[in-house]
């Protein structure tokens, strides 16, 4: 006897619905609500972050002019901005919000097979979002140390938030990864063994494999970041030395001895760069399915894709020392890590020319969600092009340390991912709230946003050329800069600023559309996809009422010949409706 | 069900068998999802420790001060003579020991003997608990003689900084086992499993843990003592 699978067994479990407002909506074990709970608090702390951002931008477009922006504070915002944009918006919201909600409902799933752990994943992410509050407003303010928060200097006197933000930040991590472990061997199982029947690996939608692909990224990279804060709360609190080499601080030997700081960087960086693709494999997924749906059209390449996705998770854990060529580790490294990195660009490459092929002689709807798609587009190539210079160890060392790497990692892991956020969370709306949003304020958003970022990180590159370092304060006496430069920042500050007020039309917009929108219809784009296809809408607790949806054909039936519709969802039967064409029978 | 498989799974042997299980709808892999679940973190988990050891063994060799020599460090008085190791070889008895009669524990729940459960799975727990004694013992014993995380008298400060990490990190692993252990053995006791469909994988999954947590010290012993 095999175990047999949860849709071929006779009685199911049975779902309790939850009845109180507490068990509904604050202590909910169902994955849609900790889903809105997930995206509501990373959005939240977002903000922040975008906050911070502001400030940053306002010292350096206008140097000296804002008494509240000191160095040390400066440093402190630009670490709680990295680090907050990285993991607490951008990894929660992809893999505890989008994660959440999708993986169930696209699988045809009741829920995540474990659903009180679930419950507890979004609970101590909370958790570490309010350690990582705190650290604000503690003696000395949060840490200043850059996000990736390099020793000696992350825990050395001199640096801002050395006594009490650095353990609160290091904590703050740890408490993330655990919550993150609860979440990720969820969706991992759920992925595996609860989908629904038909539904094999390969008519998953793109979605769903990003997802999964960079939830396992992301079980495997987390160990390496709570490992090194593990030993650097050590170093910190009981004086061991396993990143403090032997070093005096402002004429005072504090005592260390023989550590390596170039090991911090090492482990640091094997979480580092998957973790870079645990934010964009997401937005891989969900972009290819937000083109797919909006062009009518089925995604162009659908194994390929797949596998694009697989082979980026593979190589993202042989690439991490390209963030390290100026570190002064071995220079042999340096081409092996090159030759990794610049394999990347193959898979990466086809998946860009498989939207662009998706889009060709499709039948393009420019909805809100089709136009944040299509910017990932042009952005992901644009920022994509800049990582092959400083993949390159000859380009890199130049340009390290240089606005050029700021600009590119805004633009591929910044601007990108949030394009998609956004795509996704117009394109998923009407799924969640049942209420439709204002088209026309979309659009606007959009074409602000997308327009706007381009004006704040364009000019960067230019100001990197330049050799204008990043994460200085203030530039001072610096000849070999022209005059113009300053002028440049001022103008990136003033496009920043503008994007950022640019964001309260898609609040407007959000909570006119819960307070004053239309009702949706349930499957307004016409979708193919499961979750479209719920019985109720939105979708009640269990997802799916009585009976389980069985799935016949892949996710990306669009403009099938001979068939009226110019869709046809995965729940079709094949006697209903052409067979399309499913790769997901023929090997 | 007299009829026992404790794993289902691919009809076809070898690469078939592979290939069929990840085309199948619904599951890749005939297990309850608790067990599916429980690899995965060991996976996850392999990294945590494969990062603790990796980074030891990193700072072992960058630290300039001599390190000490644990066959020196770790012996035992006995009969007069100090014996190397001799502590760590009972320690690593009583472990492997310990995954022995886990391993018996699973056979039984299978057979759905539930006194012989609980009985094999309360050994196992008085086994890892007595390992974790005897840690204790070992840490006492070292930080009598002036080993502390941050220095010691016999060499490099990063000995002391690895091993009270490493060993502390694997000893919470087993502590967590032995509350894990106790926790479902009382509950195979008490017949809470019957209620829930007689259903004992449960077993086997606390197995999983308990016998990750042994393979794990095998490559701390290796690594750490032998080396």
């Amino acid at each position: 006897m095999s175990y047999v699978a949860i849709a071929d067994r006779d009685h199911e479990q049975e779902h309790h619905d939850p009845q109180t407002f507490l068990t509904k909506y604050i202590w909910s074990q169902d994955h849609k609500v900790i889903a809105v709970q997930y995206g509501i608090t990373a959005i939240f702390v977002g903000l922040i972050a975008l906050g911070l951002s502001a400030m940053m931008r306002l010292q350096l477009g206008f140097p000296n002019q804002f008494s509240f922006i000191n160095p040390e504070n400066y440093y402190q915002f630009i670490t709680m901005h990295g680090m907050i944009m990285v993991i607490y918006l951008l990894t929660a919201l992809f893999l505890g919000g989008f994660g959440n909600y999708l993986i169930p409902l696209q699988c045809g799933s009741r829920d995540m097979v474990f659903p009180y752990l679930n419950m507890l994943s979004y609970w101590v992410y909370l958790l570490s979002v309010i350690i990582l509050i705190i650290s604000f407003f503690v003696p000395g303010g949060s840490t200043g140390a850059g996000w990736t928060l390099y020793p000696p200097q992350a825990i050395m006197q001199g640096t801002p938030g050395t006594d009490w933000g650095i353990l609160l930040m290091l904590a703050s991590l740890a408490v993330f990864i655990v919550a993150f472990t609860m979440g990720g061997l969820n969706y991992v199982t759920t992925v595996l063994q609860a989908r629904c029947q038909g539904m094999t690996l390969m008519r998953m939608p793109l979605s769903v494999w990003g997802i999964f692909i960079a939830t396992i990224l992301g079980l495997l990279a987390f160990p390496a970041l709570l490992v090194s804060a593990i030993m650097m709360l050590f170093d910190k609190t009981l004086m061991t030395s396993f990143f403090m080499p032997a070093i005096s601080s402002m004429g005072v030997d504090p005592g260390y001895t023989g550590g390596s700081p170039i090991l911090f960087q090492h482990l640091f960086w094997f979480f580092g760069h998957p973790e870079v693709y645990i934010v964009a494999l997401p937005a891989f997924g969900i972009v290819s399915d937000l083109l797919s749906t909006h062009a009518r059209k089925n995604i162009f390449g659908y194994r390929m894709m797949v596998w694009a996705i697989v082979a980026i998770g593979g190589l993202s854990f042989i690439v991490w020392a390209h963030h390290m060529y100026v570190s002064g580790m071995n220079p042999y490294f340096g081409f092996f890590f090159a030759t990794t990195t610049l394999i990347i660009a193959v898979p990466t490459a086809i998946k860009v020319y498989n939207w662009v092929l998706t889009l060709w002689q499709g039948n393009i709807h420019l909805r809100v969600p089709m136009l944040f798609a299509i910017g990932f587009i042009f952005t992901f190539i644009h920022g994509g092009l800049t990582g092959l210079f400083l993949g390159n160890v000859t380009i890199d060392l130049p340009l390290s340390d240089t606005y050029f790497v700021v600009a590119h990692f805004h633009m591929v892991m910044g601007v990108s991912p949030v394009l998609v956020v956004f795509g996704a969370i117009y394109h998923w709306w009407p799924k969640i709230t049942g209420k439709m949003y204002n088209e026309t304020l979309g659009k606007w958003h959009f074409w602000m946003t997308f327009l706007g970022t381009y004006a704040i990180y364009l000019p960067m590159h230019y100001l990197g050329f330049a050799g204008v370092p990043r994460r200085y304060f203030a530039m001072g006496n610096t000849e070999f800069l022209p005059d113009s430069a300053q002028d440049l920042n001022a103008a990136i500050t003033i496009s920043a600023l503008f994007v950022a007020l640019t964001q309260i039309l898609f609040f407007v917009n959000m909570i006119w559309s819960l307070w004053k929108g239309p009702k949706s219809d349930p499957n307004p784009w016409d979708a193919t996809t499961l979750e479209w296809q719920t019985p109720d809408h939105p979708p009640k607790h269990g997802n799916w009422g009585h009976e389980l949806p069985v799935v016949h054909r892949w996710a990306y039936d669009y403009s099938v010949p001979g068939y009226e519709e110019d869709f046809i969802p995965q729940n079709v039967p094949a006697d209903k409706a052409p067979a399309g064409r499913d790769h997901g029978e023929d090997h | 069900m007299s009829e026992v498989v404790l794993d289902g799974g691919a009809e076809a042997p070898g690469k078939d068998g592979f290939v069929e299980d990840w085309s199948k709808d619904k599951q890749v892999f005939g297990v309850p999802w608790g067990k599916a679940m429980m690899w995965i973190f060991l996976l996850s988990d392999t990294f945590i420790f494969s990062c603790f050891l990796v980074g030891y063994m990193s700072v072992r060799i960058a630290t300039t001060d001599p390190w000490p020599s644990p066959s020196e460090v770790f012996a035992l008085e006995a009969f007069g003579y100090p014996v190397p190791l001799l502590l760590i070889a009972i320690m690593t008895f009583v472990l492997i020991t310990s995954s022995g009669t886990m391993a018996l524990a699973v056979n039984m729940g299978y057979r759905k003997d539930r006194k012989k459960t609980f009985w094999l799975m309360l050994a196992t727990a008085l086994l890892g608990a007595t390992f974790v004694g005897m840690q204790a013992f070992e840490w006492s014993k070292l930080i009598a003689e002036g080993v502390r995380p941050w220095e010691n008298p016999f060499g490099a400060a990063q000995f002391g900084s690895s091993f009270f990490m490493i060993t502390g990190f694997h000893g919470m692993h087993v502590s967590a086992g032995v509350i894990y252990l106790l926790v479902v053995a009382f509950r195979v006791k008490n017949g809470f499993y019957e209620k829930r469909g007689g259903n004992y994988e449960i077993v086997e999954i606390t197995g999983l843990y308990w016998h990750f947590v042994d393979l794990v010290w095998v490559f701390i012993f290796a690594f750490f003592y032998l080396w």
